[in-house]
């Protein structure tokens, strides 16, 4: 890199995070720190989904994903067009209608605060720990290559991402989330224009798709039913949409990116761009690896990536083994290029014949070539047992740093910290929205009618979530397998969570305390099975999410039944938000909302007014007064709509009288 | 406290307000449409240049 690379790279750097800083300097709303600007439009909610879900790791993995294996991980993506329709239909509605910050604040009001906690909880435990891997995957990546330091690129990209995310909050997230993905889009197209322009004269985009087919880069779907077969678009389609589903549905971090916006129509849109585009982006994305491919072909690749673990080795006292790896790989790339050239001149000449046997010849020589790169890594670890061998993610840095014009680099290296830059933002505004309303404003109900110090409160719960990230990924420098231990950890939890939110969505007869319980017990289970069964992780996320759901079903047919008897039902009106309790629960054949049906914040109304201050009594019993003309105005005229949609003003106790909300003040 | 986000109207009664489509319904219709148009590009693709 040189000055006119670092000039593009620390200019659009620091230049999105100052821009996003400067323009929302002045927030005070929790409101608008929390959810972003209401006029935020369905492009940019768009756009903010996808720079969420696309890491550092996305622009530097899959293309050498694509090198590596072709095209076929795009299969992984196919759930996701459906995942999203269903969390527009369903989902969001639910998340908007009663207005909340979280997804976990919508379970307390349809289940109970205890059910609401275990879910933010569960949501704190693994996001947290997975946004240090955020900052510390691309770095690793990044120092290798560039030979910088690793602790001062987690340290520069942590406290960028610190700074301007705790200032704006949300409206900073969501719009540096747009230029993020502008800077990423250009460097993107700039890497496809490089490329094709680098590819030998007469080949072309043609030549060299034809030649990625023949080697099998190319096979975007596969339809086989062979379970051992890791990318089909049956494992697409099923697992695909069960991952989509939890991550967009139940994960905060895109939760809150698109409960933003004046409208549901524009979430939804949001939503619905991101469905059109996701596959598109994948498929060009794996298709620059797949290119690479034949790039690397043509010009002869090293025999391994990651030159700098390579050569760390390579001068050791293995040497010898080294050098003649490399010498016989030399020759069989040497004898690659030489079938490609054969393949394609008898393809040109239309002789059958020939193409056949040159076609042979060429996946024979592509064979031979990458046994010769397996084999180097068995030289690599037979060096160093704790040597890295996985050098696909190196494919695309390699290229964009050997091969890409002064000016490109910094770009596209911009591209890289950009990504990292926005997923880590979304998580770390999700990981404060919910420390801060889940579990602060629980623990402390009559601070949040103070919204200034609301605001205090999200800002360092999101600093201190940066602070943590930062240290930790400069902590797991030292740990082996991190990003694999951190899938794992997801897998465990996902299920179960995504399976409280299934039950809250589709079993409305179903209460707190039996999801909670199930839930529990659940997650026992996955963990129970993960330490004595020896199945695909990946799996763990059904498990969890069936188990919860069945075991729920059957817990409330349980506590239904103990309630059906006066003294029980007693007992269940004893816990907040037990929907078993017959005065609470929808009457069978009912088709009202669970919100109708919900008694979840009573208790919670109830310790409120037992412990208000004199002076902030005062005060809020002022503005009760008002809201409470406003409301019983409302909840008159549309008594169903307005009690699912309006959450109880603080300060205020609730009287139900056969599930039908009037609010008074105390 | 600021108060709370206005309610949204019935989310299957709210037009979708894009030209062509009267409901959020023939939106899902047309997106799963899309996708399974890309499947068989993917599809054709993958024949042609292999």
């Amino acid at each position: 890199m040189n000055v006119v690379d670092w000039v593009v790279l620390v200019g659009t750097m620091v230049g999105i995070a100052t821009y996003g800083a400067w323009r929302t300097r002045h927030i005070r709303s929790l409101n608008t720190y929390l959810r972003g600007h209401r006029s935020t439009g369905w492009g940019t909610i768009g756009l903010s989904v996808m720079a969420t879900q696309a890491s550092a790791i996305t622009y530097l993995s899959i293309p050498g994903q694509g090198f590596e294996s072709g095209i076929g991980f795009v299969q992984n993506y196919f759930g996701l067009p459906l995942a999203l329709v269903i969390v527009c239909a369903v989902f969001l509605p639910m998340y908007r209608r009663p207005g909340v910050y979280t997804a976990y604040e919508f379970l307390g009001r349809r289940f109970d605060q205890k059910t609401r906690l275990l879910g933010a909880g569960l949501f704190l435990l693994q996001r947290g720990l997975a946004t240090g891997v955020t900052i510390y995957a691309p770095a690793i990546i990044l120092s290798a290559v560039l030979g910088w330091r690793l602790d001062l690129i987690v340290v520069f990209t942590g406290l960028l991402v610190i700074l301007y995310t705790v200032m704006g909050g949300s409206e900073a997230v969501s719009l540096t989330h747009k230029w993020q993905m502008a800077v990423i889009f250009c460097g993107m197209m700039t890497a496809v224009i490089v490329l094709l322009a680098r590819l030998p004269d007469g080949l072309g985009f043609g030549g060299a798709a034809h030649v990625a087919g023949a080697l099998g880069k190319l096979n975007g779907v596969d339809v086989s039913l062979d379970p051992k077969r890791r990318y089909t678009l049956w494992t697409g389609l099923f697992g695909g949409l069960f991952l989509s589903l939890s991550y967009f549905g139940t994960d905060q971090s895109q939760v809150q990116r698109y409960i933003a916006g004046d409208s549901l129509r524009e979430s939804r849109l949001g939503l619905m761009f991101n469905a059109m585009v996701k596959i598109p982006m994948q498929f060009v994305i794996l298709l620059i690896g797949a290119l690479l491919f034949v790039f690397y072909q043509v010009i002869g690749p090293p025999v391994f990536f990651n030159q700098a673990e390579w050569q760390r080795h390579a001068r050791g006292p293995d040497a010898g083994a080294f050098v003649e790896v490399e010498a016989r790989h030399a020759v069989a790339t040497k004898d690659t290029r030489e079938a490609i050239s054969a393949w394609l001149e008898a393809r040109a000449t239309g002789d059958a014949a020939a193409e056949a046997t040159t076609r042979a010849a060429m996946v024979d020589a592509h064979r031979k070539s990458t046994a010769l790169r397996a084999e180097a890594k068995k030289v690599l670890v037979a060096a160093d047992p704790r040597a890295k061998t996985k050098d696909s993610d190196y494919v695309f840095i390699t290229f964009i740093l050997t091969q890409l014009p002064h000016g490109a680099i910094g770009l596209l290296v911009a591209v890289m910290f950009a990504a990292a830059l926005s997923s880590k933002a979304a998580e770390l505004n999700a990981l404060g929205t919910t420390t801060t309303i889940d579990f602060w404003r629980h623990l402390r109900p009559l601070a949040a009618a103070d919204e200034a110090r609301n605001v205090r409160v999200a800002k360092r719960f999101t600093a201190l979530w940066g602070v943590f990230a930062v240290a930790f990924a400069l902590f797991a420098g030292f740990a082996e397998n991190l990003i694999e231990a951190i899938n794992i950890l997801g897998s465990i939890f996902y299920g179960v969570v995504l399976g409280i939110f299934l039950v809250a969505f589709f079993l409305r007869r179903v209460g707190g305390n039996a999801v909670f319980f199930a839930a529990v017990g659940a997650q026992a289970l996955v963990i129970v099975m993960y330490f004595s069964l020896d199945i695909g992780y990946l799996w763990y996320n059904l498990i969890g999410c069936a188990a919860c759901i069945v075991l729920s079903a059957l817990l409330q047919r349980l506590l239904g039944s103990m309630a059906a008897s006066p003294s029980a039902s007693s007992r269940a009106d004893s816990f907040p938000g037990a929907s078993s309790s017959p005065r609470c629960a929808p009457r069978a054949g009912s088709r009202r909302s669970w919100a109708d049906a919900s008694c979840s914040s009573a208790t919670t109304a109830i310790t409120i007014r037992a412990r208000p201050a004199r002076s902030s009594v005062i005060a809020r019993r002022a503005s009760a007064r008002a809201s409470t003309s406003r409301s019983a105005r409302r909840f008159n005229g549309n008594s169903r709509r307005s009690t699912s949609s309006r959450s109880p003003p603080t300060g205020m106790s609730e009287r139900r009288d056969n599930c039908r909300i009037t609010w008074n003040a105390p | 406290m600021s108060p709370a986000l206005p309610p949204d109207p019935p989310s299957d009664v709210e037009p979708p307000g894009l030209p062509g489509f009267r409901s959020w319904r023939a939106v899902y219709v047309f997106v799963l449409g899309w996708f399974v148009l890309v499947v068989v590009f993917l599809a054709l693709f993958m024949r042609i240049f292999s």
